[in-house]
């Protein structure tokens, strides 16, 4: 089998129409309902729900980047629990391959793998995803991020291709701006980190132009103002 | 089964939340009780429902079938 994730020249049979996937989530609509055999026993999409869920899909177990990518997802699992955020894995494999590499990592990397890993082997969960990407591979999904709020609405979407691994903190980072704006209805700018000014949404009539440059904001321009929160 | 091992015995986990649903609990209540994480209990009950250790009733709350409580019995 090759190793996908080494960096390889375009595909030579590029995907054809027929490789589509059939459906893709939607920001802003309801995650794909799914029951799926996990490494904690079989869970459903309805099982988090009124918590945050990142599901996230890797290539395949016993491969390099994915397994380093296991690591920092482990890491940062704390720092997500404290956001009501849980994880959950996937790939292509069976239970038994997912229970060996998770024991794999203990034994080589000393690190637990606290969350549940999808054994998606018919690939239900990927197709309801939209995690296969025929033109990087059709037996592995790629690295897909889905951030699933407490109500089972899709909120943010990330795909990485099979050679580069994720960054967890932007995950973080995303996490928290998410939170932020739904807890105080705003935008977060660039490169935002919690801490710093949010961007208070631009107005639609010329009343709350008026209302807005008297509020005290910190603004730029009209349609351009930053508040503390 | 995740809550049956292959045995025929209780797994841990299945246990601490069988133990939690006396008197009856909502899985938020088990799942504040044994430190378990939401998901996990909600699976672990619906699993256990199944099996026929526990019902849930009008109010949302699980409580042990007679079943449930033979195996929650140490092996004599």
């Amino acid at each position: 089998m090759p190793n996908h994730e080494t960096p390889a020249p375009a595909p030579a049979h590029p995907a054809t129409p027929s490789d589509q996937p059939a459906s893709l989530p939607r920001l802003g609509m309801p995650a794909p309902h799914f029951e799926a055999v996990t490494t904690h026993g079989k869970v459903r999409l309805e099982d988090f729900q009124g918590t945050w869920l990142v599901l996230f899909s890797h290539p395949a177990d016993f491969t390099p980047v994915c397994t380093t990518e296991f690591m920092a997802f482990a890491a940062v699992a704390p720092e997500l629990r404290k956001r009501n955020v849980e994880l959950l894995g996937l790939s292509i494999d069976s239970p038994t391959s997912h229970i060996a590499w998770v024991l794999n990592i203990k034994e080589k990397f000393g690190v637990d793998i606290p969350f549940p890993i999808i054994a998606d082997l018919n690939k239900e969960v990927a197709t309801l995803y939209g995690m296969i990407s025929p033109g990087e591979s059709k037996t592995e999904t790629s690295r897909c991020v889905f951030v699933i709020d407490p109500n089972g609405i899709v909120r943010a979407m990330i795909y990485y291709p099979l050679t580069t691994g994720r960054n967890t903190d932007e995950i973080i980072r995303l996490i928290d701006a998410l939170q932020t704006t739904d807890k105080h209805k705003v935008a977060t700018p660039a490169n935002w980190k919690p801490g710093e000014k949010v961007i208070v949404p631009p107005p639609a009539t010329m009343e709350e132009v008026e209302a807005r440059l008297k509020a005290g904001f910190e603004c730029k321009d009209w349609y351009i103002c930053k508040k503390s929160v | 089964m995740a809550c049956i091992g292959a045995s025929g015995e209780l797994t841990d986990s299945a246990r601490r939340i069988l133990a939690a649903l006396d008197p009856p609990a909502t899985p938020d209540q088990v799942a504040a009780h044994v430190e378990l994480p939401l998901y996990r209990v909600r699976s672990g009950l619906r699993e256990m429902a199944e099996a026929g250790l526990i019902e849930i009733n009008d109010s949302g709350a699980y409580s042990i079938t007679a079943l449930g409580r033979s195996l929650l019995k140490p092996a004599a």
